[in-house]
């Protein structure tokens, strides 16, 4: 294809709005009268989820088995099955909707693909086994939107995923793709693009909260024969894939925006660093490079402008602190991957030694929808300090796990309750972590906090890049903070001094308190080091790495003080701290759990109360899960 | 306009004005403000630098900033105001530096840098007496004992200045951090020993090394066995760089020349001979004299094949380095042994022969500046039916330790000569320890010898100093001579990239691993990143040339009477025999 100019690349979307048109109209109305070829439907698409979750469970040979019904049926020419990105709602994947009656399938199993094709597709008859269940009402819904886990969602930077299929520019140009970057080059001065982003108050979403416009200005304001526009798609806060899923599903939002970035300071060049270990993403890109490449929206002279850009993708092996731009930079220079003391800035000497501006995915996805809709409309969003809306990874023990979009300023309730549905299996909500292992954990008191920057920081987390961990009443805290000590020392580079010495001593006393050995000085001495680790550390991994204990001691003394005083850990997860007992009074001797235990601890003659030694048990809980007669506690 | 280049802020209620750009450890000293240090070194003047900022013992408070500032790498800002002495960072500095010691040996009183340690003159200046963090996991690190360097990394800190000089002052690339988090650590690439990489054993990480972690091969207590033995006769031959240095490690001034204390201090130890290394300098001038003369006559007589530029061979962690890394050059280096292993050579044949001692019974110890010396000594190609020529040699610093072991006062001992007739020497030989110095005293004699003409001016100024790569060019009778000198092996690896290139147009080239030359040497006492007293070094070096009666090595009358009743000439069957040697390719495949 020849490269494209402006007009043309109006009439691609025009074209292609037409194509989309019935998922945007249908989007927006539910057309349950348009239910199937039976009554007449003339175009049916079935939109499966493609992104990493949902393939794991299989998505891929649902597309397979759905191709495979609708070629048996002799529909092909009406019904279409497009691969989309993630619809968020992973923990009911894979998900499969159905356009134009909006039809969204929860846990559809590659062997309900003929079903849908039959039932639904053919008969209109819709798969009511397949549907969502509110668990408030235990109606069916059929319509996401009416659904709660999305009605108090606003997906913006998620705009596209689960709604496009990825591998398709065209779909992309339809929903307005690469309209702000040839707004920009038709229309606008590089300061003005940065201006519009500056007035939109989008700030840095990898954590940190760093305004955009702010940071593309320095990166324009420094001269040099070569500049670069760094992605940061090295996602590794555990639980996280917020920028897995855009890249996923929306890649050339990634890519219009790292072309537009590099129009505002004046870099030619784009390199996105990801993680290897994110292979489908990494293909998502390489195809939408390539397209965008034959459109002529990447390369020499895009859009037939007098701007070059292109991009090309490295590769990262995992490492955590690699997500700190400085390590970043090194890492892709093919040096040992760990920080260096800014200043200088990577705006003033990055990649190579050039200026180098490092944006987040989900900060570069949020780009090209602020040009096209304004800064007054995204500024509109969100709080005072913290505008638009967050991306979170809701995980643990919730009932809705998946990839939520919020305004900022949204409520912890309204985030665990409403759109989370609340804690599994109906237990007591004890605490949410935020910000992984930078971040803390908040709790109940915290319930009603706006989530934003400030407040998040306020309250001893951060934003983080958004994971969210819930957790409940059987969760030891001490044992949380450990948990992510233990990441913390793994994933240090080892440069600096408090990182390296000071956190492994920290989780020493860490691991002596949940054995058992802790003293209260050693209480006194975690908060003591952890300040000083904050206060020394030479980047922002070992600048935050104790927060999630100290955030814990702040917020749950009195379970560290019952560790430390009573050897007690009230959540029973601490191994040293519990002793399994069988009540002789319930146990029948039916040596089931002498029969399973691992190890031998379990002694007794059949149909005689049996007894556990405690020196030999090592609290694995399977002879609890064994037990008939409820028999075995823990205390 | 320079007023615009300075900025103006606070220290610790001082008000300080310095140019834009300074580090906030610089503009404190200003105003008599030392802020601890441990990992940061800066010899200014040379590339020896490390500002990683990694260790924290630096920092400082700045107002108006979240956290703490290392003050090596943080640049000054007009109107900052800091704080280096608050509590918060003292208690901060305090802390880091018990952390580092949780996870270090503490066993300092038999550790070889007891005394000479930074991080021991940490601990007490920040009035450590416990230590509250220990009885936590260890690091667990290798150790290694090579030819030249003794590795005990349990005792790194990890400043990283190792692995600075061997990357960026020495681009030899070995050391490099290896694994993550609590067990990160500094080693050749896949935790290698040294022995399997191309280590060229120039000891410049020892130089650096703030404690213990990596010192030099100990051989005193087998010199002291030696010294012991009535079967055995042991000559000493110090290295020109070493009375420079030496008087520093008994308390005296960087630069006090103390040859005449060193020779009756050898003697006091039990020494048989106190002979001078400085007499194999002016033996190698001769050599290598002839040798560049040789290649210059062909070179003029337009032999196309005849290489050029002849490179200088004294210095041992740099024939490694061409042995490892030029193994396609091997042809351009001088064929002349180094002066230790001349007079090693010369020792143990012309002078056993005179004094009628066999081979076997004369134990022959450098005492040298280097650490790559002991690793030479050990060559094969210098040892006769397996006796070496060399036996070992040690470094300035374990003379000096062996010197305090005798009880000797070394500081009021009273001057003595060297033995004869190994002990005579000229200031060309002197001015071998020092960068420049080796082209310097070949010039003389080269001059002398091609010219037929006594030189003008003895001083050849512009291969004087510390730059990293000095040029020259010497009018011969009309012929341009151009000469190179280089130090430290980064440079030495640009000159050999071009010469690789066809790019290089010089006919002589020295080269010196370390920075400044042997006076900067890896067996040296340490520096601790003090330019000062490398500067001091040098004017000593300068001193005792001038002081020389005689500045030319050709005018030795004991190297004269030694060619005359033994070698013949330079370059004769028999001083090619003892005094050259050959390369072979060491590359690691």
């Amino acid at each position: 294809m020849k490269t494209l100019n402006f007009e043309d690349l109006t009439k691609i979307r025009k074209k292609a709005q037409a194509t989309l048109n019935m998922r945007e109209l249908s989007y927006a109305a539910v057309s349950e009268k348009s239910c199937g070829l039976a009554v007449g439907t003339e175009h049916i698409e079935l939109l499966c989820c493609g992104g990493t979750g949902c393939k794991a469970s299989d998505s891929a040979k649902i597309v397979d088995n759905l191709k495979a019904a609708i070629e048996a049926n002799g529909i092909a020419d009406k019904v279409e099955v497009i691969v989309t990105g993630c619809f968020g709602f992973c923990e009911k994947g894979p998900i499969v909707k159905v356009m134009p009656d909006n039809t969204f399938y929860t846990q559809v199993t590659p062997e309900d693909a003929e079903e849908i094709v039959k039932e639904h597709v053919i008969a209109g008859r819709k798969v009511e086994r397949l549907l969502y269940v509110d668990p408030k009402t235990s109606h069916t819904v059929s319509d996401a939107k009416h659904m709660d886990f999305y009605r108090k969602q606003m997906r913006i930077a998620l705009r596209n995923c689960g709604f496009i299929d990825p591998e398709n520019i065209e779909e992309y140009i339809a929903r307005d793709g690469y309209a702000a970057l040839a707004k920009a080059l038709q229309e606008q001065t590089p300061e003005q693009v940065i201006d519009i982003i500056k007035q939109s108050g989008l700030r840095g979403r990898g954590g940190a909260g760093f305004p955009t416009g702010m940071k593309w200005g320095f990166a324009r304001n420094y001269q040099a024969e070569e500049k670069y526009v760094v992605c940061n798609a090295d996602e590794g806060d555990p639980g996280a894939f917020m920028d897995r899923s855009i890249m996923e599903g929306d890649p050339h939002s990634v890519i219009e925006a790292m072309a537009i970035c590099g129009y505002c300071i004046n870099a030619n060049k784009g390199l996105i660093y990801i993680r290897a270990e994110y292979p489908l993403a990494v293909h998502r890109l390489k195809v939408a490079i390539d397209q965008a490449r034959e459109y002529g929206l990447l390369g020499k002279k895009v859009l037939d402008s007098d701007f070059d850009f292109d991009i090309e993708i490295r590769y990262g092996a995992g490492a955590f602190v690699c997500g700190e731009e400085t390590a970043l930079i090194h890492s892709m220079e093919g040096k040992r991957g760990e920080p260096t003391l800014k200043p200088p800035f990577p705006a003033e000497s990055g990649y190579n030694g050039y200026p180098t501006n490092v944006n987040n995915v989900e900060t570069l996805a949020n780009v090209p929808i602020i040009l096209t809709k304004g800064a007054e409309w995204f500024s509109s969003i969100g709080t005072e300090k913290s505008k638009g809306t967050k991306v979170f990874a809701l995980a643990g023990k919730i009932n809705n796990v998946g990839l939520i979009e919020v305004p900022m300023g949204t409520t912890l309730r309204e985030i665990i309750y409403d759109i989370g549905g609340g804690v599994k299996n109906g237990k007591e909500f004890k605490a949410v972590q935020t910000g992984g292992p930078s971040g803390g954990c908040l709790t109940q008191k915290h319930l009603d906090t706006p989530i934003d920057y400030e407040h998040l920081t306020a309250a001893g987390s951060m934003m983080g890049s958004g994971g969210m961990i819930v957790m409940d009443e059987d969760d030891c805290m001490v044992s949380v903070a450990k948990f992510y000590l233990e990441f913390t020392c793994d994933e240090s580079c080892g440069k600096c001094t408090p990182c390296r010495i000071g956190n492994k001593r920290m989780l020493e006393i860490l691991t002596r308190i949940t054995e058992g050995r802790g003293t209260m000085a050693d209480l006194e001495r975690l908060k003591e080091l952890g300040e000083i680790i904050k206060d020394t550390a030479l980047c922002g991994l070992g600048q935050t790495s104790p927060n999630p204990v100290l955030s814990t001691i702040n917020n749950f003394w009195d379970e560290y003080v019952e560790h430390v005083q009573y050897h007690k850990c009230r959540a029973h997860q601490c191994k040293n701290l519990v002793t399994y007992s069988i009540d002789p009074t319930k146990c029948k001797g039916c040596t089931a759990c002498a029969r399973k235990c691992p190890v031998s601890a379990i002694s007794g003659e059949a149909r005689n109360p049996h007894i556990i030694n405690p020196d030999k048990c090592i609290r694995c809980g399977m002879c609890i899960s064994t037990c008939r007669f409820d028999a075995i506690s823990i205390s | 306009m320079e007023e615009k280049n300075m900025i103006t802020l606070t220290i610790d209620k001082h008000e300080v004005t310095v140019p834009a750009g300074t580090m906030l450890l610089d503009a404190a000293k200003t105003v008599g403000i030392s802020i601890p240090t441990l990992c940061h070194i800066d010899l200014k003047g040379t590339c020896v630098q490390n500002m990683p900022a990694s260790c924290r013992i630096c920092v400082v408070e700045i107002e108006g900033r979240r956290n703490l500032a290392p003050a090596c790498a943080t640049r000054v800002t007009p109107g900052m105001v800091v704080h280096t002495n608050s509590a918060r960072v003292i208690r901060a500095r305090k802390t880091v530096a018990e952390l580092i010691l949780s996870d270090h040996p503490n066993d300092c009183l038999t550790c070889p840098k007891c005394s000479d340690c930074e991080l021991q003159r940490l601990v007490m200046r920040f009035n450590i007496r416990t230590m509250p963090y220990n009885n936590g996991e260890q690091s667990v690190r290798k150790q290694e004992l090579t030819p030249a360097i003794t590795r005990n990394m349990e005792k790194c800190v990890y400043c990283r200045r190792c692995e600075s000089v061997c990357n960026n002052v020495q681009s030899v690339g070995v050391l490099s951090a290896i694994r993550r988090g609590f067990n990160t650590t500094i080693a050749p690439t896949f935790d290698k020993m040294f022995s399997d990489t191309n280590c060229t054993y120039c000891g410049q990480c020892v130089a650096v090394c703030p404690v213990g972690a990596l010192t030099e091969r100990d051989y005193t207590d087998r010199l002291m066995d030696d010294l012991s033995d009535p079967d055995k006769v042991v000559i000493a031959q110090p290295a020109p760089a070493v009375r420079f240095a030496l008087g520093e490690e008994f308390g005296m001034p960087a630069g006090t020349i103390v040859t005449g204390k060193m020779a009756t201090a050898l003697r006091d130890l039990g020494f048989d001979y106190a002979f001078d290394t400085d007499f194999g300098a002016d033996l190698t001038i001769m050599e290598e004299g002839a040798e560049i003369l040789h290649r210059l006559k062909k070179f003029l007589a337009g032999d196309k094949d005849v290489k050029l530029p002849i490179m200088t061979s004294c210095c041992p962690a740099w024939v490694n380095f061409y042995e490892h890394e030029f193994p396609d050059l091997l042809e351009y280096p001088s064929s002349a042994k180094s002066p230790a292993q001349m007079f090693g050579a010369i020792a143990k044949t012309y002078w056993a022969e005179k004094m009628g001692i066999p081979r076997e019974k004369i134990v022959c110890v450098s005492i040298m500046p280097c650490l790559a010396k002991k690793y030479e000594a050990e060559r094969e190609e210098f040892k006769v039916d397996g006796n070496p020529d060399v036996d070992y040699s040690i470094s300035t610093r374990e003379l000096g330790r062996l010197i305090k072991r005798a009880n000797i006062d070394f500081v009021n001992l009273p001057d003595s000569e060297f033995d004869s007739p190994l002990g005579e020497s000229t200031g060309a030989a002197a001015i071998f320890g020092i960068t420049g110095g080796v082209m310097e005293a070949a010039l003389r004699t080269v001059y002398e010898v091609y010219t037929g003409k006594t030189l003008p001016h003895i001083d050849f100024n512009d291969v004087r100093g510390f730059e990293g790569i000095k040029e020259a060019t010497i009018d011969l009778n009309g012929f341009e001579l151009k000469v190179c000198v280089a130090h430290t092996l980064s440079n030495a690896r640009k000159v050999m990239d071009a010469l690789r290139a066809g790019k290089l147009n010089y006919h002589v080239v020295e080269v010196m691993a370390c920075p400044g030359g042997c006076i900067g040497g890896a067996g040296q006492p340490y520096h601790h990143g003090n330019i000062e007293i490398l500067k001091a070094r040098a004017a000593a070096v300068y001193r005792e040339d001038e002081g020389k009666a005689l500045r030319k090595s050709h005018e030795n009358p004991d190297i004269q009477k030694l060619y005359k009743e033994f070698l013949g000439e330079p370059m004769s069957e028999k001083a090619h025999h003892l005094l050259h040697t050959h390369y072979s390719d060491k590359s690691i495949k």
